[in-house]
């Protein structure tokens, strides 16, 4: 019975931490995609990054630069939330 | 035969052989190997797979048109179809490859546990699937018309017997392979163009930095700077500021080629072929970089063959190019109707300009952008080869997939789930054999008669997709009490409104005349385009689960007991054994 609910806590806590990393993740996805390329594209296009506005870059080539991190940064993170929580699995 | 053409033979007939040996090496002899390659595919190589998969005519052929026309406009398509598998990643993925079965529907059988949600999730993924396959028959034709002089119903014909020999005798084992040898041809054939034209447009061989460069010319201009001024001074609107239909019509329409992305049954299944929840994670990473590597040269190939037009055209202000001194490649795409040229003020010069009155360009197709871009820019011919083969590596790869989530919906869900749960392994995979094969034949006739509804077609899918299956697998992840009653009227909804939104604007399956309130940005609902409208439907898709389940009740414990394990990796019970 001990085992079970030590077992209990550990599921929603595992899941509590998944899901605060999630949402910091989508919170940065929106950002940088809907954020910097679509809502707050004027203002950013007045600064420049080479012959690129910055709006526009974010819009065409920023925004999937950092979807491609985050991505990785999430396996990484969970790899440890994993490994934290015992339930890690064997590399085949 | 001339040097040209006996290239593009070798190339497409060489890559061609080389499905063929892989699909033999690589045949599937279990229902295990037919739907999930056997579950043990390396998360770098389904990564792979899974942009072959995904990057389909549409990336390959009209991407980069699109956005050499729309400018700025074009990002949606770049955020829209590369965002969607952030979601996939963090929402869908790993713990539908932790529930460990082999389609979507199944899934939503089990988290549900009701055959009607299951029946109704085929349905929305063959409506889905089989609009997309449309757009990619019509593309494998397309390239074997234009670019080998074959008539287009004959090449549609050669396409469908070379997806049928590796889709059908290899199924997703055949299918992961030949995926991974197509996503190389068809990255080669994207980038060795793109780079040829970065160095002579700017001298950098970096198309993703090129795009952001001075000019070669010396001028010292940067590239976006110049074509922002080419086309405003022909009366065009700013390349970098044009915003299709206005920012909230963007907004909605990149989210609902996100959520659209995320829902696409026949990019979920990928995930079902790797090891373990891990891989799971990290191929959507792998994925997104292979997608990426084709995503960030597109926007520089549109950006710079818009520039070599509009120069071709008119190479200095008034200096316009004569009609009768016209390049090779102008000739070429006039034959195929195309292109198009009126002289309208009788001189005999082209003018290519915004006010329709004077425009001489009376057709310029979008999708010519890609496949007339090494001619325009003079490159060598093995170049101009290749991009053939890579426009049908990118449309036989997609519909491959397309046809194994259709496939097995039928033979898995249908057939062994629903009316003959006896059925022995063996002959559930024959039927999915039979299935498949039967569905080749289906696409093909469309192909060949595409309905009214083609050019909406892969717009309509991610609608479809986005309002029905991403809603329904998320809650059956996110929330423990969403309830099979639920489920159902969700996807019901959501779908539903989706296609009367859609029908009430372009007409009934699309008929024109039908429409019942026209085709006119006026009418729409917040000035949001019908293609853009997936979201509002997915939006409703929520709400009526969440309702239908708090009037009829919540899902029972042994279902949310199910949602607790697949929500961890690894086996339940094995935390405290550390």
């Amino acid at each position: 019975m001990a085992d079970n609910s030590q077992n209990e806590t550990d599921k929603s806590g595992y899941w509590r931490e998944n899901l605060r990393l999630i949402f910091i993740c989508l919170i940065i996805w929106f950002v940088v995609s809907f954020g910097f390329g679509l809502i707050l594209v004027e203002p950013l296009n007045e600064i420049r990054l080479g012959g690129y506005k910055l709006g526009f870059w974010f819009a065409q080539q920023g925004s999937i630069y950092t979807f491609v991190a985050l991505i990785f940064w999430y396996s990484h993170k969970m790899n440890q939330l994993d490994k934290k929580y015992g339930v890690e699995e064997e590399d085949q | 035969m001339d040097e040209l053409k006996l290239y593009t033979y070798i190339a497409v007939f060489g890559s061609f052989g080389l499905y063929f040996a892989i699909a033999w090496w690589a045949r599937a002899s279990s229902t295990s190997e037919f739907y999930a390659a056997g579950g043990n595919i390396s998360p770098l190589l389904n990564g792979m797979a899974i942009g072959a998969d995904w990057m389909s005519a549409a990336s390959f052929i009209s991407m980069a048109g699109l956005i050499a026309f729309l400018g700025y406009g074009g990002s949606v398509f770049l955020m829209g179809w590369t965002g969607g598998y952030v979601l996939l990643a963090m929402l869908l993925a790993p713990y539908m490859r932790k529930h460990g079965k082999f389609t979507v529907p199944e899934f939503i059988y089990d988290r549900y546990d009701s055959k009607t949600a299951r029946i109704v999730a085929v349905i929305c993924l063959i409506i889905a699937s089989l609009t997309y396959i449309i757009g990619q028959m019509k593309g494998v034709g397309v390239a074997f018309s234009q670019f080998l002089e074959v008539d287009y119903g004959l090449g549609l014909g050669i396409g469908m017997v070379v997806v049928w020999v590796y889709a059908v005798m290899g199924g997703m084992k055949g299918i992961t392979y030949t995926q991974i040898a197509q996503y190389c041809v068809l990255i080669f054939a994207y980038t060795v163009p793109a780079i040829f034209i970065s160095l002579q447009l700017t001298g950098n061989p970096i198309p993703q930095l090129g795009l952001g460069s001075t000019l070669a010319d010396g001028s010292g201009v940067y590239l976006l700077d110049k074509l922002d001024q080419v086309v405003t001074d022909l009366g065009f609107k700013e390349y970098t500021t044009d915003n299709m239909g206005g920012s909230l019509n963007m907004f909605a329409y990149t989210m609902t080629l996100m959520i659209g992305t995320a829902g696409l049954p026949h990019v979920i299944m990928r995930f079902f072929t790797v090891p373990s929840v891990k891989a799971a994670r990290s191929s959507a990473g792998y994925a997104l970089v292979f997608i990426a590597l084709l995503y960030t040269v597109a926007p520089a190939v549109g950006a710079m063959a818009r520039l070599n037009l509009m120069n071709t055209i008119e190479p200095e202000p008034g200096q316009n190019l004569v009609y009768e001194e016209r390049p090779k490649w102008f000739k070429d795409w006039e034959k195929t109707g195309l292109l198009k040229f009126e002289d309208k003020n009788g001189d005999g010069k082209i003018q290519y300009v915004a006010d329709e009155q004077r425009n001489e360009m009376v057709k310029v197709d979008r999708d010519i952008m890609v496949l007339a871009n090494p001619a325009i820019a003079n490159l060598p011919f093995w170049v101009i080869a290749l991009v053939a083969a890579g426009g049908l590596a990118a449309a036989l790869s997609t519909a491959a997939g397309l046809l194994l989530a259709i496939s097995s919906s039928i033979s898995h869900d249908l057939m062994k789930g629903v009316l003959k749960p006896d059925l022995s392994e063996k002959n559930e995979l024959r039927i999915s054999r039979l299935v498949m094969t039967i569905s080749i034949v289906i696409a093909g006739w469309l192909g060949l008669h595409p309905p009214g509804f083609a050019a909406g077609t892969v717009a309509l899918a991610f609608g479809l997709a986005a309002a029905s299956i991403f809603p329904v697998l998320m809650m059956g992840i996110f929330s423990k009490k969403i309830s099979g009653k639920g489920a159902v009227a969700g996807m019901c909804a959501g779908i539903g409104i989706t296609m009367l939104y859609v029908f009430q604007h372009k007409g009934i399956m699309f008929i024109s005349g039908t429409d019942f309130l026209g085709d006119m940005e006026p009418n729409w609902f917040f000035g949001i385009s019908p293609n853009a409208f997936g979201v509002i439907g997915a939006i409703v898709n929520f709400a009526v689960a969440f309702a239908v389940t708090k009037v009829t009740g919540d899902a029972s414990p042994k279902i949310q007991q199910l949602v607790e394990n697949f929500r961890m990796p690894g086996e339940v019970g094995k935390a405290h054994h550390h």
